[in-house]
C-alpha cells in the first residue's frame, strides 16, 4: 500500500504548481486551470486523509468541493467569455478598473 | 403646615418655572398674579408653620424627606455619607425665614409697578422666583450639602439678576463679575465642608454639632480642624455676604434691576454668609482664633466701605457699599460672640436697607432713570411719600433712637466693647463707621431731596411713583422704626426679648458673654448715648457740608487732595485686582492656555490624528493596483502567514518536543 505521505506530498507539490501557476501566468483561462488544479490537489488531500482515519468524511468534503468548483468553472466561465468580448483579450493584466 | 415645610421653597419654583417657561406671551396681570401668587403663598405657609412651630412649644424641628444622596456601608450596615432633603425649623430659622418671605413678598410688590414698562417682565419675575426658592433652600435646609445648593442657586439667581439687562455690557460684566468672586469664596466654603466631613463624618447640622460641642476647642493661635473648617467656611462667607477682600462683586451688582439690588444684595442673599456664621456657631466657639479673623475682618470691612460710601456720587453705589459697611456690622457682632446681635442687625438691616433701596429706586423712577445725586436736589416737594420712608430709613440706619438700627448697632457695639480681644478697638472702629455711616446718608439725603434742583425741568418730569411701589415703601419704612423694639427694654433694664427668642439656639454660646446685670446695664445706657452723640454729629457734618448750597465738599475735596481721590477710586482696589488677578490670568490664558494648550496640544492632536491618517491611506493605496495577480500575491502572502501562526502557536511544543 502507498504511504499516506506520498499522497500529501503530491498534493502539496499539485498545489504549489497551482500557486506558482496562478500568480505568474498572464492567460487569463490558465489562471482559472490553477485554481482548479489547487481545488484538486486538496481533494486528494481530503481522500488520502479519509482513506488513512477510515471516515468518510474527508470523500464527503470531496463531493462539495467538486460541487462548488463546477457552479465556479460555469460563473467564472462566463465571466471570462465577457472579458474577452469587451477586451479582445485574455490577458488579465488589461482588467485593472479597480485601480484607484 | 410644619410637617410640610417642603411646601414653602416649592411655591415659588413653581411660580418661577411657570412663569419663565409659559410667561413669554402673556400680559402682565398674569404674570404678576402667578409671582406674588407663590411669593404670597410661600409667605402665609411660613406663617402659618412659624404659628405650629411655637404653638407646639418644641425648640428644634427636623423632618427628613427623602434622601438625596447616600453612600451606604456595606461592610457595617447604615450609611457612610447621607445627604437628604431634610429641613429644619428652629429660631434662628423663623427669623431668616420671616425676612425673606415678608420682604421678599413686599418687593415683589413693589417689582410690579417699578418694572411694568420694562422689557422682559416674565423673565424678571421667573428669576426673582428662582431666588426665592434657593434663598429658602437656604435658610430650611438642614445639612450643609442642602445649605450649599442653597447657596449656589442664589448666586445663579444673583448672577442672572445683575445681568437682567444683558445687551449693556457693563450689566453682563458686573453679572460675571459676581458670579466669579463668589467662585473663589465658594472654593472655600466646599473645603471646609470636606475637612468637616473628614473630621465629623457627617454634614448634618444637628449631628454635626452635637458631635464639635462635645469635642475641645482649639487653642488661640492654633490651627486645628475647628479653625481650618471655620476660616475656610468664613471665606465662603466673606464671598457671599461682599467682606473684605471679597467685597468688589457688591458695588457692581448694582448694574441690576433697583428691585433686585433690594431684595438679593440688601435684605437677602448677602446676609446668607452671616447666616452660615451663626448656624455654624458651635463650631465657631471652638475656634477662638476663627473669631478673631470674623470680627477683624467684619471691623475692617465696615470702616473700609464706609470710606468709600463718603464720596460716591451714584446714589445705589452709595447704598451698596453702605451695605457692605452695615454687612460687616453684622460679622463683627458674630466675630465676638454675640450671633443674636448680629442676626438682630440682619434682620433690621433688612428692613432698612431693603427700604433705602426701594426708595433709592423710586427716586430713579421718578428722575426717569437718572442715578447720579449731581443731578438731583429739591426732590422732597415732589416725591412726598418717597421722601418720608428714605427719611425713615436713613435715620433708622444712623442709628437715631427709637428706630430699628439703634438697637441692633448698639448691642453689637456693646458686645464688641465687652470682647476680650482687642475688644475697644473694633469698638472705636465701630463706633466711627456708625458717624461716617450717619454723615454719608444724611449726605444722601439733603443731596437728593434738599436744595436746588439741579436737573433739567424741562426734560425730567418727575412724578410720585404708583402705590404698588409706595405700599411697600410705607410698610418697610414702619418696620425699620417698630423692627428694633424687641431690644429695647434692655436700655431699661428690662429683657433683651430678641436675644432671649434666639437663647435655644445660641444660649451656650453667648452664656460665656453675658455680664453682671447692673455693670452691664449702666454700660448699655453709656455706650448707647455715645452711639447717638456720633450719629448726631455725623448728621450735623453732613448738614454743615450739604444743607445749604455752598462750596465747602469741593473746598474740602481740594485740601484732602490724594486722600480724596483714593476714596473717590475706591482705594484702587479694582486696578490693583485687575493687575495681580486679572491680567496675569488673561495673560496665561491667552498665552499658555489659548496659544499653546488649545491650538498646540488640544487642535494639534486633533489634525495630527486627521494627518496622520491621510498619510497611512496614501501610503497604502498603492496597494490597490487593480492588477489581479498582485491581488493574488497579497492572498498569498496571507496564507502563509496565517498558517505560520498556526504552525508557531499549535506545533512549535510538539516539534521542540520532538528535537529533545
Amino acid at each position: 500500500m502507498v504511504p499516506t505521505t506520498y499522497y500529501i506530498a503530491l498534493s502539496a507539490v499539485l498545489f504549489g504548481l497551482g500557486v506558482l501557476a496562478f500568480i505568474f501566468k498572464r492567460n487569463i483561462i490558465t489562471i482559472f486551470m490553477s485554481i482548479e488544479l489547487m481545488l484538486n490537489a486538496v481533494n486528494l488531500a481530503f481522500v488520502a486523509f479519509s482513506q488513512r482515519t477510515g471516515k468518510l468524511d474527508g470523500q464527503i468534503f470531496v463531493l462539495f468541493v467538486i460541487i462548488v468548483a463546477a457552479a465556479e468553472a460555469a460563473v467564472g466561465l462566463g465571466i471570462i467569455i465577457l472579458i474577452a468580448r469587451n477586451r479582445q483579450s485574455l490577458n488579465v493584466e488589461r482588467v485593472d478598473l479597480l485601480k484607484l | 403646615m410644619l410637617e410640610y415645610l417642603w411646601i414653602i421653597p416649592l411655591l415659588p419654583m413653581l411660580g418661577s418655572a411657570t412663569n419663565g417657561l409659559l410667561g413669554a406671551k402673556w400680559p402682565n396681570k398674569f404674570i404678576n398674579s402667578v409671582a406674588l401668587g407663590a411669593t404670597g403663598l410661600s409667605f402665609a405657609c411660613a406663617l402659618e408653620a412659624v404659628r405650629e412651630f411655637f404653638a407646639s412649644g418644641q425648640t428644634f424641628f427636623r423632618k427628613e424627606y427623602f434622601d438625596w444622596i447616600i453612600v451606604p456601608d456595606l461592610v457595617h450596615g447604615g450609611s457612610l455619607f447621607r445627604a437628604g432633603f431634610d429641613l429644619q425649623m428652629d429660631q434662628l430659622t423663623v427669623i431668616m425665614l420671616m425676612v425673606v418671605t415678608g420682604v421678599g413678598f413686599l418687593i415683589h410688590i413693589y417689582s410690579t409697578g417699578y418694572m411694568a414698562h420694562e422689557g422682559g417682565y416674565y423673565r424678571f419675575f421667573s428669576y426673582l422666583n428662582l431666588f426665592m426658592f434657593f434663598m429658602l433652600l437656604l435658610i430650611l435646609g438642614a445639612n450643609y450639602v442642602l445649605l450649599f445648593v442653597g447657596w449656589e442657586g442664589v448666586g445663579l439667581a444673583s448672577y442672572l439678576l445683575v445681568g437682567f439687562y444683558f445687551l449693556r455690557k457693563s450689566a453682563a460684566d458686573a453679572g460675571k463679575k459676581a458670579f466669579i468672586v463668589n467662585r473663589i469664596g465658594d472654593f472655600g466654603f466646599m473645603l471646609g465642608m470636606f475637612l468637616l466631613f473628614r473630621t465629623f463624618h457627617t454634614l448634618d447640622f444637628a449631628t454635626l454639632f452635637s458631635a464639635a460641642a462635645a469635642k475641645p476647642a482649639d487653642a488661640m493661635g492654633h490651627l486645628g480642624y475647628f479653625t481650618v473648617a471655620c476660616l475656610l467656611l468664613f471665606m465662603g462667607a466673606c464671598g457671599k455676604s461682599a467682606q473684605l477682600p471679597l467685597y468688589v462683586w457688591l458695588p457692581d451688582a448694582m448694574e441690576g434691576p433697583t428691585p433686585v439690588s433690594a431684595l438679593i444684595h440688601a435684605a437677602t442673599m448677602v446676609t446668607a454668609g452671616v447666616y452660615v456664621v451663626a448656624r455654624s456657631h458651635v463650631l465657631f466657639m471652638h475656634a477662638p482664633t476663627a473669631m478673631v479673623v470674623v470680627a477683624i475682618v467684619g471691623c475692617a470691612t465696615a470702616f473700609f466701605a464706609a470710606t468709600i460710601g463718603l464720596v460716591q456720587t451714584d446714589i445705589k453705589k452709595v447704598l451698596a457699599y453702605s451695605t457692605v459697611s452695615q454687612l460687616g456690622y453684622m460679622f463683627l457682632g458674630c466675630g465676638v460672640g454675640a450671633f443674636s446681635a448680629g442676626i438682630f442687625h440682619l434682620m433690621t438691616h433688612a428692613f432698612f436697607k431693603a427700604l433705602l433701596f426701594l426708595a433709592a429706586g423710586s427716586v430713579i423712577h421718578a428722575m426717569g432713570g437718572e442715578q447720579d445725586m449731581r443731578k438731583m436736589g429739591g426732590l422732597s416737594k415732589k416725591i412726598k411719600w418717597t421722601f418720608a420712608t428714605m427719611l425713615t430709613a436713613t435715620l433708622a440706619i444712623a442709628g437715631f433712637p427709637p428706630l430699628a438700627a439703634f438697637f441692633s448697632k448698639d448691642s453689637i457695639l456693646l458686645s464688641a466693647f465687652n470682647s476680650p480681644d482687642g475688644g475697644h478697638i473694633l469698638y472705636a472702629l465701630g463706633l466711627f463707621t456708625a458717624l461716617l455711616t450717619s454723615f454719608y446718608m444724611f449726605r444722601l439725603v439733603y443731596l437728593t431731596f434738599a436744595g436746588k434742583e439741579r436737573y433739567d425741568e424741562h426734560h425730567v418730569h418727575v412724578h410720585e411713583s404708583p402705590w404698588s411701589m409706595l405700599g411697600p415703601l410705607v410698610i418697610l419704612a414702619i418696620l425699620s422704626i417698630i423692627g428694633g423694639w424687641l431690644a429695647a427694654p434692655a436700655l431699661w433694664g428690662g429683657t433683651d426679648y430678641f436675644t432671649a427668642f434666639l437663647n435655644p439656639v445660641f444660649g451656650s454660646a453667648e452664656a460665656a458673654n453675658a455680664l453682671d446685670e447692673a455693670a452691664a446695664h449702666s454700660l448699655e445706657l453709656t455706650l448707647a448715648v455715645v452711639a447717638v452723640i456720633s450719629a448726631a454729629l455725623g448728621l450735623l457734618v453732613a448738614f454743615l457740608l450739604y444743607g445749604k448750597q455752598n462750596d465747602k465738599p469741593a473746598n474740602i475735596a481740594k485740601s484732602a487732595g490724594p486722600v480724596y481721590t483714593l476714596l473717590l477710586n475706591k482705594y484702587y482696589v479694582d486696578e490693583i485686582y485687575a493687575a495681580l488677578v486679572v491680567n496675569p490670568l488673561m495673560w496665561i490664558s491667552r498665552n499658555v492656555l489659548w496659544k499653546v494648550v488649545d491650538v498646540e496640544i488640544v487642535d494639534g492632536a486633533v489634525n495630527g490624528l486627521a494627518h496622520g491618517a491621510r498619510e497611512i491611506g496614501d501610503a497604502s493605496r498603492h496597494t490597490q493596483s487593480g492588477n489581479t495577480r498582485s491581488y493574488a500575491v497579497w492572498v498569498v502572502i496571507g496564507a502563509i502567514l496565517v498558517i505560520a501562526v498556526i504552525f508557531w502557536v499549535h506545533l512549535q511544543p510538539t516539534v521542540e518536543g520532538m528535537v529533545r
